[in-house]
């Protein structure tokens, strides 16, 4: 098979420091290759180099991009222009911000055929329309008209798949496709991209940080470390055989200990949810009318026994993080019972409540917001200890418990001073947990806190969490999109869908029993990675 | 001799003590005073600082007022009477401007008036005659004393930079004279001293030729227009300035809680600038200013002097000034509490149980204050020049008190005279143009180093 892509000894740079090293690869005529690293690897950067997007402040310094037998770096502005979308296509990340919202997406779709193809304008939706049932976009008559915001991000990037398709390219480049879906859809796009590739002998060029997905979909992996290529491999023997250490880290970091914590002994609950309502009220017009309501929580029940961990898994928008708001009685809008410890908190006023927030705690998401920029790490710590009145008094006293808090959570007491911004994703999730450990807490609410972190980070900020728990006894909710995960962390499993939770039980009775549909459903279209190991 | 503390002094003195508190504030904080040391990385917010703070030097320098006693002899009991006049510190040291008032117009550094007058001479023939001023020697030296005041001129700025350096780094004198020499100080000491040495020495010639000619002329009835357009510093700056502090606080407590609190709150504040925002400006602005002048004129026991008076009238300009522009910045600062309210560290902090208004001091107000910073720096040169513009229309301050908006208004007339009379507005444009130029310069980078969005 001919080479369609080479790339040969790629080196990139700003000023001094050195972005890409000797990046080497080339992709085959009719096969999917896969560019994976952790954020920051220069993965995006070679992708951008190819399509010759990069901002002019960075230099290439050496090398050379090969199309067929083209050289990219010798062609001009405008022949280039011709080159992207007609023989490379890019698919993004971001379907929401790549599509224009003020126009429809099948006029989107057309523009792309009109500039690149010149067609006329009944052969254009004709294409369209064949475009649109290719990526099975359903009812695409009806969906040409269509704004993207009356589309779902699945759709979206169908539509984003369809105008990259367009001009028939040779080349797609899919730069991390589906890290903004649900992992239903996700498993959709994936299948969609396969088809294409299979149907049309294109090549894809699969640029993602998720090792599952590579398993799934790569015949070749190329492993970027900090602007270099550590590991090229055909797929299969990659993942059997990985040479570099690096590599075997990343494949041991996703794997999964299936060790199920199944002891089946009864523990006294620490929070009990009893048929736990969140209806958001929608309103309308000058005098705010209650026009309609929103289910956001309908009906849950669960319980958390003392040092255990409930996993609540649940798509994007199935009300998962609205019950941590719930359970925190951060929501006016809630009814049902919150018990916890026999103390009902939803009858409590704000100053009956102080004491029980000092036993909820959270830890967030987004490790970025998170944290308020404009203070000091251990000021951000104090915070809770000062409200609640836990720990030492006197600032000598709590400077030394922040540095053994800091200490605990494997970061440096020397860290107290610094600001937010001076620490990376993984240190900052440290740092939050640090906070919620602060006041002492019985239950930590995580939500989601392993979702924006790479893999190789994710994992050591779940054995800490898994630390503390042995060490503290506290107890777990741990809130999730990533099922892969679960079996890692929690005892028990709760899997909720539109405000519901649909199946609930042991960890290991769910995951390889599972009896609602929708949670096979999950668990099928999860990437195969973790089903396969043993 | 009496010290006298007119209303607007009394802002001005306390913003000074403000300002000092909160340079001390950011000398404390390592990260702020990282911030203020990028803005001032670049020369252009070095340079444009020092000419604000030269500006602002006159400012202060016009508001310390006095009353000075009458001399002895006129004084027969034992109480100390006051001349009716008030005085500040720059009219003491442009006293000899303001007694060398001339008949009429002259030309900057004319020896005779601008406009010929008909006399009589002994010899009873009527002649049109250029008559000479009475201020200013007809052969004075010109360049004699141009090339002493440039001399004085050079000497004090040189001493002044080295005192500076040499306060900054006392230990190590010579050696951080020859870094800002070559210009390899951390921050662009070089550009900020080269600005300061070029306003001295323009300022000492400007006011060493002053005392034998008028520099920038003289206006109608023959004052000074050098004069003046120092004087008018004062009435820009403080415009300006007090403008924001007035409506910095409204804008702020309306924003945050528009945007925490949220429901009828947020209703009422958002139909509050809905409305005075769709209210044309110059209208209200107007409006105010005239009813106040009805008051004014309906209770002249209420001021000693005159000062006072056209005082209490930029007081209240500047008070209506503030109320009418509080909107935009309302508005933005809302929104921006909005997003900061949903961000999690404010759900972290509710989980603690910390108060509403701790959570506003704490971990809102602090992230706005790049807003309100970068605001307040833009609002300031729009300020400036809102004043010549109302002064203009004949809403500003008071006829009588200094001001750039006033002699550009007079200079309307001016401009149809043939010949035309061109300084009074040129000098108006010049000291203006300086200040808003500066002004902009400095938010310019402000925005540029505190704006988050610029640094991705």
């Amino acid at each position: 098979m001919s080479n369609i892509l080479t790339v040969k000894n790629l080196s990139l740079s700003v000023g001094n420091e050195i972005l890409l090293d000797g990046v080497s690869f080339e992709i085959k005529h009719g096969e999917i290759f896969a560019l994976v690293g952790e954020s920051g690897s220069g993965k995006s950067l070679t992708s951008l180099a190819i399509m010759q997007l990069l901002p002019e402040a960075i230099a290439v310094t050496s090398g050379n991009i090969c199309l067929k037998k083209q050289s990219l770096f010798a062609l001009s502005e405008s022949k280039m222009q011709k080159v992207r979308g007609k023989s490379i296509a890019m698919i993004f990340q971001e379907p929401m911000s790549a599509l224009n919202p003020v126009m429809t997406v099948g006029a989107q779709v057309a523009e792309v055929l009109q500039v690149h193809l010149g067609l006329k304008k009944e052969e254009m939706k004709e294409r369209v329309l064949s475009l649109f049932k290719e990526v099975a976009l359903k009812d695409p008559e009806t969906r040409y008209h269509w704004y993207p915001h009356q589309l779902s991000g699945g759709q979206k990037q169908r539509v984003m798949i369809a105008i990259a398709l367009a001009c028939e390219p040779g080349l797609l480049i899919a730069d991390e496709p589906t890290t903004a879906l649900d992992v239903t859809i996700q498993a959709q796009v994936l299948q969609l991209l396969k088809t294409i590739c299979k149907q049309r002998e294109l090549s894809i060029l699969f640029i993602t940080h998720d090792m599952a997905v590579v398993s799934e979909m790569a015949d070749r992996v190329a492993v970027m470390k900090e602007g270099k290529i550590v590991e090229q491999a055909v797929c299969k023997d990659f993942f059997t055989h990985p040479k570099h250490p690096y590599t075997q880290r990343l494949l041991a970091d996703i794997k999964v200990k299936k060790v199920f914590h199944s002891e089946k002994k009864e523990h006294e609950p620490l929070l009990e949810v009893k048929n736990l309502k969140v209806y958001f009220p929608i309103k309308k017009g000058l005098f705010q009318r209650t026009v309609g309501i929103v289910k956001a929580v309908d009906d849950v029940s669960f319980s958390i026994g003392k040092g255990k961990t409930l996993a609540l898994v649940g798509e994007s928008g199935s009300g998962k993080s609205t019950i941590g708001k719930a359970i925190l009685s951060l929501l006016e809008e809630t009814e049902g019972m919150v018990r916890f410890e026999d103390q009902n908190l939803g009858t409590l006023n704000k100053k009956d409540l102080m004491p029980y927030r000092r036993k909820i705690q959270v830890v967030f998401q987004d490790p970025f917001s998170a944290l308020n920029p404009r203070m000091t790490i251990a000021n951000i710590i104090r915070e809770g200890m000062l409200s609640l009145g836990v720990g030492p008094k006197g600032k000598v006293a709590q400077d030394k418990y922040i540095a053994s808090l800091l200490l605990k959570v494997d970061l440096e007491a020397s860290h107290m001073h610094r600001y937010p911004h001076e620490f990376s994703g993984g240190q900052r999730q440290r740092i939050g947990i640090a906070r919620a450990l602060a006041v002492e807490p019985e239950l930590i609410i995580c939500d989601e806190p392993t979702s924006a972190l790479d893999v190789s980070v994710r994992t050591q900020v779940l054995a800490l969490l898994e630390k503390l728990q042995v060490e503290s006894g506290v107890s777990y909710l741990f809130i999730t999109h990533d099922l892969s995960i679960v079996p890692m962390i929690a005892d028990e499993v709760a899997v909720m869908k539109e405000g519901k939770i649909v199946e609930q039980g042991l960890v290991e009775d769910v995951m390889q029993d599972p009896k609602h549909p929708y949670t096979q459903r999950l668990l099928a279209s999860a990437p195969k990675l973790m089903k396969e190991i043993p | 001799m009496k010290l006298v503390l007119l209303w607007t002094d009394a802002l001005v003195w306390s913003l000074v003590v403000v300002l000092l508190i909160w340079a001390w504030v950011i000398l404390r904080s390592p990260q702020i005073k990282k911030t203020w040391h990028t803005i001032f990385k670049s020369s252009i917010a070095m340079a444009s600082s020092v000419v604000l703070l030269f500006y602002l030097f006159f400012t202060l320098l016009d508001s310390i007022h006095l009353r000075l006693a009458l001399p002895d002899e006129a004084q027969k009991s034992q109480t100390v009477t006051y001349e009716a006049q008030m005085v500040s510190l720059l009219d003491l040291m442009f006293a000899h401007n303001i007694q060398h008032t001339e008949r009429t117009y002259s030309a900057p550094f004319a020896t005779v008036e601008y406009t010929s007058s008909i006399v009589v001479n002994k010899e009873g023939q009527t002649k049109q005659v250029y008559l000479p001023l009475k201020y200013v020697a007809s052969d004075n030296g010109f360049w004699g004393k141009s090339l002493k005041a440039l001399a004085v001129g050079v000497c004090v700025s040189l001493l002044l930079v080295l005192f500076h350096i040499w306060w900054r780094e006392k230990r190590r004198f010579v050696e951080a004279c020859k870094e800002i020499v070559q210009g390899k100080s951390a921050l662009p000491w070089r550009t900020a001293y080269v600005t300061f040495m070029l306003l001295v020495i323009t300022f000492i010639w400007l006011y060493m030729l002053s005392y034998s000619y008028h520099v920038l002329g003289t206006d109608k009835v023959g004052g000074d227009v050098l004069y003046q357009s120092f004087k008018s510093i004062r009435t820009g700056v403080l415009i300006g300035i007090l403008t924001t502090l007035i409506m910095l606080p409204v804008a702020v407590i309306l924003g945050v809680s528009a945007g925490l609190f949220g429901g009828w709150v947020d209703d009422v504040i958002q139909y509050l600038y809905t409305t005075l925002s769709s209210i044309p400006g110059v209208l209200l602005i107007a409006a105010g200013v005239l009813s106040m002048q009805v008051m004014m004129d309906n209770h002249p026991t209420w001021f000693e002097t005159t000062l006072e008076r056209s005082d209490l009238r930029l007081l209240f300009l500047i008070i209506i000034l503030g109320i009418t522009s509080w909107t935009s910045l309302c508005r933005l600062l809302r929104a921006e509490t909005l997003k900061i309210s949903q961000m999690e560290f404010v759900t972290a902090a509710k989980a603690f149980g910390v108060g509403k208004f701790t959570i506003i001091r704490r971990h809102i107000v602090p992230n706005l204050m790049h807003i309100i910073l970068i605001s307040v720096v833009l609002d300031f040169s729009g300020l400036v020049l809102a004043e010549a513009v109302l002064s203009y229309v004949g809403v500003g301050v008071d006829p009588t008190m200094h001001s750039w908006g006033n002699m550009i208004n007079q200079a309307r007339l001016e401009m149809a005279r043939e010949p035309m009379v061109w300084w009074s507005l040129f000098s108006a444009f010049v000291f203006m143009f300086i200040l808003v130029l500066a002004a902009n310069l400095f938010s310019d980078r402000i925005q540029k180093v505190l704006d988050p969005r610029n640094n991705t």
